[in-house]
């Protein structure tokens, strides 16, 4: 009888190819490697200097995400990307991958988008995988039960070049949420309200597992959320053990296994849990039916308070003062009410089809608010055809929501998508740092309700009186 | 491939904020090239200079006594954030080749080692040790793991074996893993439908 493991250790030990020694760490086998246009040339370069060759290309999967227009014009078909830089981002992509034999689902492409929203939408996404991206939340993936985290460009080429990663194990961390969650609280606050409990480093050196009554009754889509901001908990990544839920969303996809390979992958699927008994090295609970939707105030990710909370009072503390004093907030000041400029609905965090859908059901029928700019960014080119397949996008556009195309877009302002000096928007993705959005903007992170409730109101507001 | 880095003896700067991310030290619009290079001016470029472009003369980084300066001193949570190694790459440029802090974020960690910069976390005492010297030069030796300052101050830190031995010999890790060929062929026959 071996000793309890938890699923880290599961999927771990399964991927290990040499055991870590006294003086090496454990060389670890990486299933999948997804790529975007950003983080990715230079690994390209590095192994093109050595005279190597990427090892799995059929192990790879590459779009472009982070730089991309999200209001482009097609001349001849072809999309035209009105920045140099951007453009030529572009191109080294589509080169490297046409030379190295990877799929890449470019602009051109109707399986174009945000990296990790269509890894699990095309079924690439398995449970016990190990998947890794250049880009922290890789972590997204983890909600199937992968352990899938972001990785720097040097390790991009060690990946290329040998599908594996030298690596230490990290330690194990159990965050049980329990309850069932109010009307109007989604996803997004439950982990923000987790990361304003334990802080932005709260869950450094741990991979976080999310366990208890609430988890299960989250769909794939919420469970993503989730695990996408475990990494601005500090946490290595997020994972969460896949059951019904999980089996059900990827049936059928494109990259899912068939007929006898998908029985047997769920037979093995099922095995991938913690077992009773299993030790964590930190434990966390957390109940779930308390919470009431989060906003943040300042520019770290666990800086949030409730709603109907104020700015909580500096106390000393120099980091939080500098953070209040970049947002020219108070302390005491009540978040409810605060005006606003931008509502950003998109990013790797809530720009699936459930969340647009959150989203048109506050737009329905009213208009964003006079002086305020909205943009919905969809997370794929599937993503914005089921959302225009169910109207939504009318829903957007009547409510004087600008409807845009897939990608990363304002969640870090790479792509022309930006707040300018000053701007305070109410955003849907993942980081309120300082210029995250746009260099002086100002950034208070919240869940779809949140946003589309504050882009009417012009002001943060409580999407409880909006939705039935 | 970066120098063999035993021992670093020099003064430091002090940023003392928490959660410094990497979105500071390398902001997103410095992220669209495909070089590894040049990375110098993007360094804390919001911090350093306003809107306007001119420098802040107040920024630590901007003072006349942080010239030369290869150590950074930080506050907990340093390179939280994005994966960018970018961020790395823009404190290499800059002649940095330690950051010390009461706790640094993983993939910085990972990204940093890579690049022939140590990340060194150290306990909050010493660390406010070093916030009370700002004016020492202090000592990074890898041999022993430790941090020195004058006054016969010392922290040890701990540091991964084979990555202080990539550090100290110049090294990186791609030469182990393509050594293990072999093992990761084996590997891929029995688990190919994984």
């Amino acid at each position: 009888m071996s000793a309890p493991r938890t699923l880290l250790d599961k999927v771990w030990d399964a991927h290990i190819v040499s055991p870590a020694t006294a003086d090496t760490p454990a060389t670890v086998y990486i299933d999948f490697h997804l790529i975007h246009e950003v983080t990715s040339p230079q690994a390209f370069s590095a192994l093109r200097e050595r005279g190597l060759k990427v090892r799995r290309p059929d192990r790879t999967l590459a779009t472009m995400d982070h730089n991309t227009p999200t209001d482009f014009e097609r001349v001849d078909g072809r999309v035209v990307i009105p920045d140099a830089a951007s453009a030529s981002q572009v191109s080294a992509l589509e080169k490297n991958c046409l030379e190295a034999g990877i799929t890449l689902y470019g602009l051109d492409s109707d399986r174009q988008g945000i990296v990790h929203v269509i890894g699990p939408e095309l079924g690439v996404t398995h449970p016990g995988r190990t998947i890794v991206c250049g880009d922290s939340h890789t972590s997204t993936h983890g909600a199937f039960g992968a352990l899938a985290f972001g990785i720097g460009t040097s390790e991009v080429g060690h990946v290329f070049a040998t599908q594996c990663l030298l690596l230490e194990k990290p330690k194990r961390m159990a965050v049980t949420f329990d309850g069932p969650l109010s009307r109007g609280v989604t996803a997004k606050d439950l982990i923000l309200g987790l990361i304003a409990k334990i802080g932005a480093g709260g869950a450094v050196g741990h991979v976080i597992e999310f366990r208890g009554t609430t988890i299960a009754t989250l769909s794939m889509e919420e469970r993503m959320t989730l695990c996408n901001m475990a990494v601005e908990a500090g946490g290595r990544t997020g994972m969460i053990a896949p059951d019904e839920t999980t089996f059900e969303y990827l049936k059928g996809r494109p990259f899912a296994p068939l007929g006898k390979d998908w029985e047997e992958a769920v037979l093995r699927w099922r095995q991938l849990k913690t077992d009773e008994g299993a030790v964590f090295d930190l434990e966390i609970t957390f109940d779930a039916s308390a919470l009431e939707p989060m906003v943040t105030y300042g520019t770290s990710p666990g800086m949030g308070v409730s709603i109907g909370g104020s700015v909580p009072a500096t106390n000393g503390d120099e980091s939080m003062a500098k953070a209040l004093r970049y947002m020219n907030l108070q302390p005491g000041e009540p978040m409810r009410g605060r005006p606003i400029d931008v509502v950003f609905i998109g990013s790797c965090t809530n720009s699936r089809i459930s969340d647009l859908r959150l989203a048109a059901s506050v737009f329905k029928g009213r208009r964003v608010s006079a002086g305020v700019k909205a943009l919905v960014v969809p997370g794929s080119q599937a993503v914005k055809r089921q959302a225009e397949a169910e109207g939504l996008d009318r829903i957007f556009k009547e409510a004087g929501v600008e409807w845009r195309e897939a990608g990363c877009s304002m969640c870090l302002g790479m792509n022309g998508d930006r707040l300018t000096p000053g701007q305070y928007s109410v955003s849907t993705s993942n980081r309120n740092f300082e210029g995250r959005q746009g260099q002086g903007g100002r950034t208070f992170l919240a869940s779809p309700l949140t946003a589309a409730a504050s882009a009417i109101e012009g002001r943060i507001a409580d999407a409880r009186e909006y939705i039935s | 491939m970066n120098q063999p880095l035993r021992r670093i003896e020099s003064s430091f700067v002090i940023l003392p904020a928490e959660n410094i991310d990497t979105d500071q030290i390398c902001p997103a619009r410095f992220l669209t090239t495909t070089s590894r290079d040049g990375f110098g001016p993007a360094l804390f470029a919001d911090w350093r200079s306003d809107q306007q472009g001119q420098p802040r003369p107040d920024f630590p980084l901007n003072r006349p006594e942080a010239q030369g300066a290869r150590i950074l001193v930080a506050g907990r949570n340093f390179g939280c954030g994005s994966s960018r190694e970018h961020a790395v790459w823009a404190l290499r440029d800059n002649g940095i080749q330690a950051v010390i802090a009461p706790g640094l974020a993983d993939i910085f960690k990972r990204n940093a080692l890579k690049n022939g910069v140590v990340p060194i976390a150290i306990d909050e005492a010493s660390h406010a040790a070093l916030l009370a010297n700002p004016e020492a030069s202090i000592v990074v030796d890898l041999e022993t793991r430790s941090v020195s300052w004058p006054g016969g101050g010392e922290a040890g830190f701990a540091i991964e074996p084979f990555a202080r031995h990539c550090l100290m010999e110049g090294i990186d890790e791609m030469g182990f893993l393509l050594g293990q060929s072999a093992s990761i062929a084996a590997y891929e026959q029995t688990h190919a439908k994984a």
